[in-house]
């Protein structure tokens, strides 16, 4: 459904260049949950950017059900990692979540059942009247999330979502997207440092190496269903893929010349 | 409980603020009746009062501070009407910005004071030269934190818009506009301060009509309880109208982090 063919993207121009993606090249199936993970600073933003449309790739494509990928496709929603910011602080969550339903060409009362839905979905019910700034982190990215999936997207792509929340609104929230891709049956492109959070929320897991950044390793996750945040963690089976994706990372690493 | 307790604290920094307007107030009637300072310039406090109110039953009064207020409005609608959509214009292309910032970095600069010979060659000694004044004045704070206020907004709200297919014109008065009029509403603030200084000023030194002739007036009199009473009567107005703009920005802006749980 998605591929991404050969993608590479430097920053700047003249001197001053940052090649932050070498050549990167992966597909997601209709309906997967495919979780990229690498070290902080590897270019995880900048693929999902790209993927989304917001940036153009220096050389290379991403291409959505055959076609390559210009700016946003209608398909695709978007979760940044910065939820305060992504969230308009002088709307309410409910006219958040609206803000981008204006191009659906919706009826009034399918806007609100659409909005509603969401919110419920991501438990803030009692909430969607409030300002983001009146909700805790854990509960703005849950109005982030709701947005997106108010949106409709058949793509839901994520950038470390979770990277600054408390450890437990971070399991909650876990367990919420996992809940939500199966209601909403949404493809997920899940982006994360966390080698844990990538083994326990993705079907196959692409593993990013050290910039200039490839893909290191393709991993298929073969976890039971539905995951549990305590039984799929103590799993033999999940041990063992997160150490094999520790050691790839690292390998990667230990075969780089020292600087 | 806990709404007493706050009443009673509110009611507490109420009382503060006065005890010390009557502290000062009450040090200047002493020292002007002491003679400590010379009564002929600075007469007592109580004799300011009585001359304001005495002005308060003037028709001449009322007319002066209906012409002051007259140039402020003119000058800072006028001045906003243009500031906003320049800096709006200047502050959505980067070109634009960079063609403009020499001239406004020049401009800017400028005492208005200094364009008092102009105004009066070109309009004389009337309304239109203390509207010019203001204008001029007026414009500039309005037009650079407009500019920054469009320059300001955060990239990953831009993105967001972008990412949800907002059109450009959508992202521009949905993300960036909003987001731009906390800014604003400062700018109009400092401009309409500015906009009573300039009002003020030109009636002083063109004779305008207003109450900033009657100043002069008052002091070519010999009145200087009358003039100490004008020139409170202008403090009260620019207090007057800057507790307006507050008053405003609390409302509009209740979502901003400087206003929270302000209102
Ligand atoms: N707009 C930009 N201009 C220049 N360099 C950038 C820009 N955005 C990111 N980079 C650089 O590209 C590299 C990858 O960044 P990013 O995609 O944000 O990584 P990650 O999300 O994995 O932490 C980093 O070295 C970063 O400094
Ligand atoms: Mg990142």
């Amino acid at each position: 459904m998605l591929e991404v063919n050969g993608l590479s993207k430097t920053y700047g121009e003249g001197e001053r260049t940052t090649r932050a993606l070498a050549e990167l090249s992966f597909t997601v199936a209709e309906g997967e949950f495919v979780c990229v993970v690498g070290p902080s600073g590897c270019g995880k933003t900048t693929l999902l950017r790209c993927m989304a449309g917001l940036l153009p790739p220096t050389s290379g494509s991403v291409s959505l059900r055959g076609h390559v990928v210009a700016g946003p496709p209608e398909q695709v929603g978007f979760v940044f990692q910065e939820y305060s910011r992504s969230l308009m602080p002088w709307l309410s969550v409910r006219d958040n979540i609206a803000l981008p339903l204006r191009h659906k060409r919706l009826g009034k009362a399918e806007r609100t059942r659409l909005v509603e839905e969401a919110v419920e979905s991501v438990g803030l019910t009692g909430f969607i009247d409030h300002f983001p700034w009146e909700l805790s982190g854990g509960m703005q990215q849950r109005v982030a999330i709701a947005r997106a999936l108010a949106y409709e997207p058949e793509i839901l792509l994520m950038d470390e979502p979770f990277a600054s929340v408390d450890a437990q609104t971070r399991a909650d929230l876990e367990d919420l997207v996992l809940r939500v891709r199966k209601d909403y049956g949404v493809t997920v492109v899940f982006v994360t440092h966390d080698i844990d959070e990538a083994v326990y929320l993705g079907d196959r897991v692409v593993v990013l190496t050290q910039p200039p950044t490839t893909v290191q390793e393709v991993l298929a996750v073969n976890l039971p269903e539905p995951r549990d945040q305590v039984e799929t963690k103590e799993l033999p089976e999940f041990a063992h893929l997160r150490a094999h994706v520790f050691r790839a990372i690292k390998r990667r690493q230990e075969l780089r010349p020292a600087t | 409980m806990a709404h007493a307790l706050r009443t009673r604290r509110g009611l507490g920094r109420w009382a503060q603020t006065w005890a010390g307007v009557a502290t000062v107030l009450v040090l200047a009637e002493l020292a002007s009746r002491t003679g400590l300072l010379p009564q002929r310039y600075f007469p007592p406090v109580t004799e300011m009062f009585t001359a304001l109110f005495a002005a308060l039953g003037e028709p001449w009064f009322w007319l002066a501070t209906g012409q002051t207020l007259q140039g402020w409005v003119l000058g800072l609608g006028i001045a906003a009407l243009l500031a906003v959509p320049a800096g709006m214009l200047l502050g959505t292309s980067v070109v634009r910005y960079r063609a403009f910032r020499a001239v406004i970095e020049f401009l800017r600069p400028i005492p208005s004071v200094a364009l008092v010979p102009l105004a009066i060659l070109v309009y004389g000694a009337g309304l239109e030269s203390k509207v010019f004044l203001a204008v001029f004045a007026a414009f500039w704070p309005l037009l650079i934190q407009t500019l920054y206020g469009m320059q300001d907004v955060d990239p990953v709200a831009v993105d967001t818009a972008r990412a949800f297919r907002l059109t450009r014109a959508e992202r521009i008065t949905r993300v960036v506009l909003p987001g731009a009029v906390p800014y604003v509403a400062t700018g109009l603030r400092i401009s309409s301060s500015v906009a009573l200084i300039l009002a003020v000023t030109a009636e002083l030194v063109i004779g305008s009509p207003g109450l900033g002739r009657e100043i002069n007036a008052a002091r070519v009199g010999g009145a200087a309880d009358l003039l100490y009473a004008l020139i409170i009567v202008t403090g009260l107005i620019g207090w007057g109208l800057n507790s307006m703009f507050a008053a405003a920005e609390r409302r509009v802006l209740h979502w901003h982090p400087s206003q929270r749980g302000a209102r």
